[in-house]
């Protein structure tokens, strides 16, 4: 009996995937017989809004990827650098503080980032820039390229800190130094574990909401310049969503045929992730 | 080996010493740059908001006049919100977890769930958000209310919860467990009377990160509707008067600090924006005391339990 | 198992005739070494010679690893530890273990191979090439050169050079373990050491890595960590003995077994305590 209890308590992620499955299959479905597919994939313009709708995914797609892109461009150097230094080179005690305030930075909400790419980090990049506009994708992807750090940072290190002694003494007794050793053995050695952890960065900053659509602005544009602003799928959906959604519009289909879109691209990635770091797991 | 050689070899390996120094110090740089993002955001809004905290601040609703705005609907929305979140996603991702350590069979159905969480981990916030909209707003009638907003955030952070609870349980040794079989105890017994109490500082510590999420959670509750503007308070939970507790509160309209914030943000006017860095000082203390209370526990627990 | 030699019965079917002492390699002098507070090894004293094969042999525990692991400063990688003595290495008298010395130093002229066999992930050339780019070789044709005589050195080259750029995790343990040895030749290192190098193979692959041992100690000396008795005794011309962290005996490897001096390197070859 209780077993049952229980195992229906397990089941319902199961359920959970479903749900979110069906709903977006069937509202996106009622959005594809206004909509043609082809159009879809191809329109170069967003605006299911206007009298004039035109309902292209390219603006929203070029946004999430030009903002992904400046994020993992700062995500990936920088989280690669500090696994590597906090698992081969940091004294035990630097990385006993260092751990948890990684952990810290990843669990700020990302209001708040938004609020400091906006109010902060884009006055800041106007000194520079001068023709910068007050949204741009630029100041949106840097600070979610810093959200974004523990999560590739962490999941790297432990990849490395997999690695066994073993390899790592052969590599001193041939006369290398900490530095030759971290990377031309370890990070080979830790190769699919720090796949992995790119691509759980890579996933989440495409589907990261908050800080692009408060800082890159939520006008669909379809460019592939960071100076300009833009509006991601997130985005998208969170400013129609603030409007007011009749229930069974083409504008309410618009953010599942969206979200759906943006559900198959975090669910290649998760897939792809989760293969690599099963790899990394038995390996050793 | 002779002496020309073997200076040839102290050179070459002073060379490459540097390089350790090098990258060292490129590492402490990586690591600076985390830390002086975070101190400078934190600060940038001490300095901004600090001035606005005050008991009217806490005690106010949003109003169109910044001076006079607090954030009151807002804390109480968080509030309620995360009771219902609570309620939902641990007694369910307690109950899965243990099922799937101490029960599940190794067969496809397992397989299945144990796909499933882990995917579910993955998915942006802002599905859930959608999910949310098509299911519990309109196909069950919750309608925009505090209770489909707890739902929503409870199927999100019900994955932590599972994981926190499965990784508790299996650093339990299983020579406990055998111990409790072999004195005839079912598997609800163990699990009632054994695991659960020694895992239970594992799964808190899984819990209040969870939390420490929800709490700041944006785009799934604007998703399904939490509204920007409210200035009005739901039906308290219990009164001094009969029926003494009241349920009217979860079908209430609601807004949520992180809402509140975005709201404040999004306004042109800079008046706005230091209250914005009000609430958003809240909010972060409230995220990082909860992170850093789950990361004591964490460390507590780890130096505690010898078995 | 090793039966109870008899006095006037050979071992080893090898001429027993005395050699006037050879050149050294290396002198350890009162070493002792201390894993943080525990004495692991008590004053040792004992003599490498050059182009020769030193066994180190004795039952868990003793201290031989941690004997072998001084000479290329190894535990310099972990916390805690301690040198208190000298290894002098010859002809340029250098003491291995004096903290002014460069451990990376010592490690470049004196190569290890493992009990378990470590290849880096990587192709089986660049294993072998490891050791030559750490050094600063850079040239291909160079590389080339050296990579297959260290392969051929190691008795791999025939099995492997059809396939040199594949991974090293394709070959078996024993190809594995000649590897290493390969990977640990290519530098032309002074002294080689083993660290109990066929006690994770099959009989098979243990006999060619030890057939491997005699030729190379013609040009390389070799000192070698094992806990079977009987290699030590095929293969070594000199061997201690050590219990419990003390060097109790060294010697001439027949006159060792034959007609060992202390009693308790008989107790111990004679399988009365293990």
């Amino acid at each position: 009996m209780i077993e049952t209890l229980l195992f229906c308590a397990a089941l319902v992620s199961v359920a959970v995937t479903t749900g979110i499955v069906v709903i977006l299959v069937k509202e996106s479905l009622a959005f594809f017989e206004h909509v043609p597919l082809s159009q879809f994939l191809t329109d170069t313009q967003w605006t299911p809004l206007f009298s004039d709708a035109h309902y292209g995914i390219l603006p929203l797609l070029s946004g999430t990827l030009v903002s992904s892109a400046v994020a993992l461009a700062v995500a990936i150097p920088l989280g690669t650098i500090i696994a590597i230094y906090l698992s081969e080179f940091a004294p035990h005690a630097l990385r006993e503080i260092a751990k948890p305030f990684l952990e810290l930075l990843g669990g700020v909400p990302t209001i708040v980032y938004g609020y400091f790419a906006l109010l902060f980090v884009t006055p800041l990049l106007q000194a520079l820039f001068p023709q910068l506009p007050g949204f741009n994708l630029l100041s949106a992807g840097l600070v979610m390229g810093i959200m974004i750090i523990p999560y590739v940072s962490s999941v790297s290190e432990d990849a490395m800190r997999a690695v066994p002694m073993s390899l790592r003494e052969g590599s001193y007794a041939m006369g290398a130094t900490r530095f030759q050793t971290a990377l031309a053995v370890v990070t080979p050695a830790a190769f699919s574990g720090i796949a992995a952890a790119y691509i759980l960065g890579i996933s989440r900053a495409v589907g990261e909401t908050m800080i692009v659509a408060v800082a890159a602005g939520m006008q669909p544009n379809f460019t592939w310049n960071p100076l300009e602003p833009a509006a991601t799928i997130t985005a998208y959906i969170v400013q129609v969503a603030l409007g007011d959604l009749p229930h069974g519009s083409v504008a309410y289909q618009t953010i599942f045929a969206a979200g759906l879109t943006l559900a198959l691209v975090t669910l290649f990635f998760n897939v792809l992730g989760h293969l690599l770091r099963k790899r990394f797991r038995q390996a050793y | 080996m002779d002496e020309l050689r073997l200076r040839e070899l102290r050179a070459l390996i002073t060379a490459r010493k540097r390089w350790n120094v090098v990258f060292s110090a490129l590492g402490v740089v990586a690591l600076m740059v985390g830390i002086l993002t975070f101190t400078t955001l934190f600060v940038d809004m001490l300095i901004d908001g600090l001035p606005r905290l005050s008991r009217d601040f806490f005690t106010a609703f949003p109003s169109r006049r910044p001076a006079d705005a607090g954030i009151l609907s807002a804390w109480v929305g968080s509030t309620l919100v995360m009771l219902v979140t609570a309620a939902f996603a641990v007694p369910l991702g307690v109950a899965a977890g243990v099922y799937l350590e101490e029960y599940a069979p190794r067969n496809w159905m397992t397989d299945l769930i144990e796909i499933n969480v882990a995917n579910l981990a993955g998915v942006p916030s802002i599905v859930y958000g959608l999910l949310a909209l098509g299911l519990f707003v309109y196909q069950f009638g919750l309608g925009q209310s505090i209770l489909a907003a707890g739902l929503t955030l409870g199927l999100l952070v019900l994955p932590v919860v599972i994981v926190a609870t499965r990784e508790a349980i299996r650093s339990i040794p299983g020579a406990i467990r055998e111990g409790a079989y072999a004195l005839g105890a079912t598997p609800w017994q163990t699990t009632a009377h054994h695991i659960l109490p020694y895992s239970l500082a594992g799964i808190l510590t899984g819990v209040i990160i969870g939390m420490a999420r929800a709490i700041g959670e944006t785009a799934p509750l604007i998703t399904i509707g939490a509204l920007t503007f409210i200035a009005f308070l739901p039906t308290p939970p219990v009164s001094l008067d009969p029926p003494f507790l009241s349920f009217d509160w979860l079908m209430s309209p609601f807004t949520v600090m992180p809402i509140q914030m975005f709201n404040w943000t999004s306004r042109p006017e800079a008046a706005f924006h230091h209250n914005a860095a009000a609430a958003g000082l809240v909010l972060v203390v409230m995220t990082l005391s909860m992170n850093a209370l789950a990361i004591y526990l964490r460390y507590l627990l780890r130096r505690r339990i010898r078995w | 198992m090793v039966s109870t030699p008899r006095p006037g019965r050979t071992l080893v079917a090898r001429a027993s005739t005395p050699e006037p002492e050879p050149a050294r390699k290396a002198t350890v002098g009162n070493l002792n070494f201390y894993y943080g507070e525990y004495h692991a090894l008590k004053n040792i004293t004992m003599p490498i010679y050059e182009r020769r094969v030193t066994a180190l042999i004795g039952p868990s525990g003793c201290g031989k690893s941690t004997l072998l692991r001084c000479f290329n400063r190894m535990h310099d990688l972990y916390p805690g530890n301690r040198y208190d003595g000298r290894i002098v290495f010859y002809p340029d008298d250098t003491n291995l273990l004096s903290p002014e010395v460069d451990p990376i130093e010592v490690r470049m002229r004196v190569s290890m191979v493992f009990q378990k066999p470590n290849p880096f992930p990587k192709s089986i050339y660049e294993n072998v090439a490891y050791g030559l780019r750490v050094r600063g070789v850079k040239r291909r044709p160079a590389l080339d050169e050296k990579v297959e005589e260290a392969l051929r050195g190691a008795a791999l080259w025939e099995e492997v050079k059809a396939r040199l750029h594949e991974s090293a995790f394709n070959l078996s343990g024993g190809q594995q373990q000649r590897l290493c040895i390969a990977r640990a030749l290519a530098t032309e290192p002074e002294m080689l050491l083993f660290d109990e190098p066929t006690s994770a193979l099959d009989p098979i692959a243990t006999a060619s890595i030890e057939e491997l041992i005699a030729r190379l100690k013609e040009r390389i000396t070799i000192f070698i960590v094992t806990h079977n008795m009987q290699q030590a005794a095929r293969v070594s011309d000199y061997t201690a003995y050590m219990y419990l962290g003390e060097l109790i005996e060294f010697g001439v490897t027949d006159d060792l077994f034959l007609n060992p001096a202390n009693k308790q390197t008989e107790d111990y070859i004679t399988g009365r305590f293990g």
